[in-house]
């Protein structure tokens, strides 16, 4: 069962803001969505290995050579805010 | 079809028939396109006038879903987060539309990041249907589908991570492909789930779909999911004929939860297909009913990771005074992203998170191991499985957007094959009363050619791929 | 010392490499403007994917060889989920399980004299973030300004047991490391930010402090020193010591703790699905097999081949540049002497001015050393020759010698200065036999003042003691 702390912590670590309003919604829709994923309980998997990627390659490599970049411009040309060719970032703490 | 429109450009105005499709769109009710790139694409068209290239393409216009990188065109997933952000750089199979000569149309109305079926969790509105102006498109790629159903483009790419071609294909009556996962490179589409999804064409004709695929596939360096498959040409064979081939029925894919008319449309479909001189008999997918969990554990774990990176400081939304950098960006988000979004990266993070791990994600992993066995093991008997591509038609805008899991319901046959990484085609089979009802053609792994070769045969066969909706 | 358990977690920038670890941006930008080494990849805007850069991979590999680490058969990136303005993805491309290489130590020398093992618990690959520019203090700016130049940089991350048991452990634990990688040449450790060390110490009973990105081996040995008092005067107050996160100031030479909610470090760790797993156990052989001598066998053949003290054997090498030098040297003049003054002399004046061995030529110190072999110079005057060739850069040993005639007056010459002086000096020489070991000091000087000063002085005075001892 997902409670009102739970979902505050989940907010937290996801970095999504969630008003007071939302929080009710959000625990209702959540156990039931949760609840639905209970159902994969009922697999046995004992042995079964997970699959990560659905096709199976390995070794897949770039060479070591350097190409163009993006120019500043280019690299600054959607950021909200600037200063002297840096990213402007609200403060760490 | 794209080779009847490539004579006829060749002969009149390519221009001419751009600024036609242009203005049909101003016109429009179907709220497909999101961005135009009215300017650039009749330039082109004029260049293509006095200068016909040579390309696959050559003078072919196309629109392309929101999610996939057009340098210089605004690329926003249908969310307020990214309004604004023009991408410096084209997705691969942008750059290979474009090396064919095609002419990039703007870009079309999706559910947001395409977390959705039915082309309604965008910040632009949802997208109508063509044949039924109060009803959904189906979704993700709902805008590509409309604006090909409703003759506001020849053809169009949209992508595919839970069934997002398949069912706005099915949902407007024109032909969708889902390739199998690696055959098209993934560079420059904005990544939803990244170990699920494929751009796919949206299509009049199966023809047409063999056509771009062409063009679209095959290995690129900067994808290292990309498999190693050379580009090559799908037409060959195409028109083959289907004697001998052997059909797999899963009956878990009939039944209880299918629409009557679906499932009457599909079985006359299986029938013509036996007409044309293929078997076919029931098999089993045991562990289909698992599969709609698996797939949006999966699917919202990765998301919770894939979407983590629009936080407002290199793109996007950036509004008011800045605090501090959690506070700000977690305001930012809360702004930026629609409901659904939010609930999937929240329920994804959640799985992903410690003690649950192993309970939901890693479980999810080991169930669709089991998934893709079932599809392994039924291609040992059969050559290609045939089923409903939705289990209803095109549902009413606003009856289910309040209750997510109905919503995700819709999904039961098309998630299946994206855990598995096989390819599946929809194709117009019949109507519930005006409403399109797509058939689904399942393929091995790496079996385009098989199942593009069936579906024209199909195609052939019937007549709905020439219906066209009220709105034309 | 007693109750400290310290380990270390060393992030290496494999710089030598010409592109970053998942693109094709290159290396190369301490000196460039702020985001001008960025692209859709390390940037991380909407729809790259990144690829693999191959030689990380080897160097990787090449670094847990020489840890002596297992390669793992199977190895594979994984993703490091959290939100921070220097990483645009909102996640790190790093290694989690099935890392690299794991199991591997380095022997050191302890504080008691003895060698210690230290082990490493692993060596695993993942991409630098980008690069926070404040606006004043960490704690006090009003914003921060961020340059990605650096974001997707190949890092390889060493990480040890907490077997360290103080700071100058510390100290020559990471001295050590840097000589293998300096061989291994896989990074240049003259850029800035290429190592950056996380500390985690404790005291025995109480929980563990980390101490972040300290960049300089100086500032780990005084923020670990720092950590002990700290944390000892807590225990001694009986405040419990939580498990935390430190940044060191290194203007005032203290930890100061970042704000971070306990448990707060969940990276829902979960496998990169863009990238493809690496299985590289067919590369080791021949990684192996081309590995250069490392500095511990090194140093063990230069005491034997070359029959040098142990701690001149350790001085020389320490850096591969300067064991190279030394061998060039030795091939052409007196090992033992070359030893001494390549070590013990040169190295010196190096440091002293800030510069690197490739500032002198091996020629010129062979020179210096066949000159000294032969008495043609004093001791006093091979210095000069050596301070002369780093200060004014030019010319060779011998110029100078002509120059400021530095050649040391011929032996008989000074032995026949020194008979006659102590012959002259009755009066001294009879002081020194009562006891005035000062009295010899005159007849130096008298012995100074034949050659005109040419002749070495500490020679003169052994000269000048026998003579008048035979007597």
């Amino acid at each position: 069962m997902i409670t009102r702390e739970d979902v505050e912590h989940i907010s937290w670590l996801a970095s999504i803001k969630i008003e007071d309003e939302e929080k009710e919604e959000l625990v209702e829709h959540f156990n039931s969505i949760l609840e639905y994923f209970h159902q994969l309980d009922e697999v046995d998997t004992e042995g079964v290995a997970p699959t990560y990627r659905v096709v199976d390659l390995a070794n897949i490599f770039r060479e070591d050579a350097a190409y163009q970049s993006l120019s500043q411009d280019q690299a600054l040309k959607n950021a909200p805010r600037t200063e002297n060719g840096y990213f402007k970032s609200p403060r760490i703490v | 079809m794209l080779s009847e429109l490539k004579a006829r450009q060749k002969a009149d105005s390519c221009e001419e028939y751009l600024f036609r499709l242009f203005e049909r769109i101003e016109k429009s009710s179907l709220n497909a396109f999101t961005t135009l790139a009215k300017e650039s694409a009749l330039n082109e068209a004029r260049q293509f006038d006095k200068n016909p290239g040579q390309g696959l393409l050559a003078g072919v216009p196309i629109a392309i879903k929101e999610c996939i990188s057009t340098e210089g065109i605004e690329t926003n997933c249908s969310s307020r987060i990214l309004r604004g952000y023009i991408p410096p750089y084209d997705a691969h199979v942008i750059e290979r539309l474009k090396a064919e000569g095609a002419i990039i149309m703007g870009k079309t109305n999706m559910d947001e990041f395409a977390m959705g079926t039915s082309t309604e969790t965008s910040c632009f509105g949802p997208t109508k249907n063509p044949w039924d102006l109060t009803r959904v498109p189906g979704g993700s790629s709902g805008g590509s589908a409309a604006v090909v159903a409703g003759g506001e483009a020849p053809c169009s790419l949209g992508s595919d991570t839970g069934g997002s071609v398949r069912c706005p294909a099915s949902f407007c009556g024109i032909v969708g492909l889902k390739p199998t996962y690696g055959l098209v490179s993934r560079y420059g589409l904005v990544a939803y789930a990244n170990s699920l999804e494929q751009i796919g064409p949206l299509t009049h004709t199966v023809e047409d779909t063999a056509l771009l695929m062409e063009v679209i596939s095959g290995h690129d360096v900067r994808d290292s999911t990309s498999a190693k498959q050379e580009r090559h040409s799908y037409l060959p064979g195409l028109n083959d004929g289907i004697l001998g081939l052997k059909i797999g029925i899963p009956r878990e894919y009939f039944g209880e939860g299918v629409n009557k008319d679906v499932e009457k449309a599909v079985w006359e479909g299986i029938h013509t297909l036996e007409s044309l001189g293929a078997s076919w008999q029931e098999i089993s997918l045991p562990h289909t009913r698992y599969a709609l969990a698996a797939y949006y554990v999966i699917a919202m774990s990765e998301a919770s990771s894939n979407l983590a990176r629009f936080d407002g400081l290199r793109y996007g939304l950036r509004q008011g005074e800045d605090r501090d950098w959690h506070t700000t960006f977690s305001e930012i988000r809360s702004q930026g992203f629609g409901r659904e979004v939010k609930r999937r990266i929240m329920l994804g993070t959640y799985a992903l998170s410690a003690g649950y791990y192993g309970r939901y994600y890693l479980k999810a992993l080991k169930v669709r191991t089991l998934i893709k066995e079932d599809f392994l093991c039924a291609f040992k008997e059969v050559d290609l499985l045939a089923s409903p591509t939705m289990p209803i038609p095109a549902f009413k805008i606003g009856e289910r957007i309040n209750d997510p899991l109905s919503l995700y319901m819709a999904d039961v046959f098309t998630v299946p094959i994206n855990l598995a990484g096989v390819p599946a085609i929809s194709v117009p089979c019949g109507f519930a009363g005006h409403l399109p009802i797509g058939l689904q053609l399942i393929g091995p792994h790496f079996g385009e050619a098989t199942v593009l070769k069936a579906a024209q045969a199909f195609e052939a066969a019937t007549p709905f791929h020439e219906a066209k909706p009220e709105v034309i | 010392m007693e109750d400290v358990i310290i380990g270390l977690e060393i992030h290496v920038q494999l710089n030598r490499l010409q592109s970053k670890m998942f693109c094709g941006c290159s290396t190369a930008y301490h000196s460039s403007r702020p985001n001008t080494h960025t692209c859709p990849v390390c940037l991380g805007l909407p729809g790259s994917l990144p690829v693999i850069n191959r030689n990380a991979v080897e160097y990787g590999i090449k670094v847990g060889l020489a840890l002596n680490c297992n390669i793992e058969e199977k190895t594979l990136f994984y993703r490091k989920n959290y939100y921070y303005p220097d990483l645009p993805k909102g996640f790190q491309i790093s290694q989690y399980d099935f890392p690299l290489a794991t199991q591997g130590h380095i022997m050191i020398l302890g504080d008691d004299g003895a060698e210690r093992n230290i082990r490493i618990n692993r060596a695993h690959m993942e991409e630098d973030p980008g690069r926070l520019v404040h606006a004043g203090t960490i704690d006090r700016a009003k914003y921060t300004m961020v340059d990605y130049n650096r974001c997707g940089m190949p890092l390889l991350e060493v990480v040890t047991e907490p077997d360290l048991c103080s700071p100058k452990e510390a100290r020559v634990f990471l001295d050590k490391l840097k000589s293998i990688l300096d061989y291994l040449d896989v990074f240049d450790g003259s850029q800035e930010g290429s190592m950056r060390i996380d500390a985690n110490i404790s005291l025995k009973g109480g929980d563990r402090s980390e101490v972040k990105n300290i960049t300089g081996f100086k500032g780990v040995e005084k923020a670990l020193s720092y950590e002990i008092t700290r944390q000892k005067n807590m225990q001694r107050r009986n405040i419990k010591v939580v498990q935390e996160t430190r940044h060191f100031d290194e203007l005032r030479n203290i930890t100061v703790s970042i704000r971070s909610k306990v448990g707060a470090h969940d990276y829902r760790y979960f496998p990169e699905c863009d990238l493809a797993v690496m299985r590289i156990a067919s590369w080791v052989p021949t990684i192996r097999a081309a590995l250069p001598e490392l500095p511990d066998v090194k140093r063990e053949r230069f005491v034997k081949q070359y029959g040098l003290a142990d701690d001149h054997a350790k001085s020389l090498t320490s850096e591969i540049k300067l064991a190279n030098f030394y061998e060039a040297v030795a091939a052409r003049a007196s090992p033992k002497l070359a030893a001494v003054w390549i070590a013990d002399v040169l190295k010196g004046e190096l440091n002293y001015r800030d510069l690197a061995i490739e500032s002198f030529r091996e020629e010129h110190m062979a020179e210096i050393v066949q000159m000294l072999e032969k008495s043609m110079i004093s001791e006093d005057g091979a210095v000069q020759i050596i301070r002369d060739l780093l200060d004014r850069k030019g010319g060779t040993p011998r110029e100078i010698v002509l120059a400021l005639g530095l050649c040391k007056a011929e032996d008989d010459a000074v032995q026949k200065a020194v008979r006659e002086a102590v012959a002259e000096s009755t009066a001294a020489v009879a002081d020194y036999r009562a006891g005035s070991e000062r009295a010899l000091n005159f007849i130096v000087g008298l012995v100074m003042k034949k050659t005109r000063g040419k002749a070495d002085a500490g020679e003169v005075h052994r000269l000048v003691k026998a003579e008048v001892e035979k007597a």
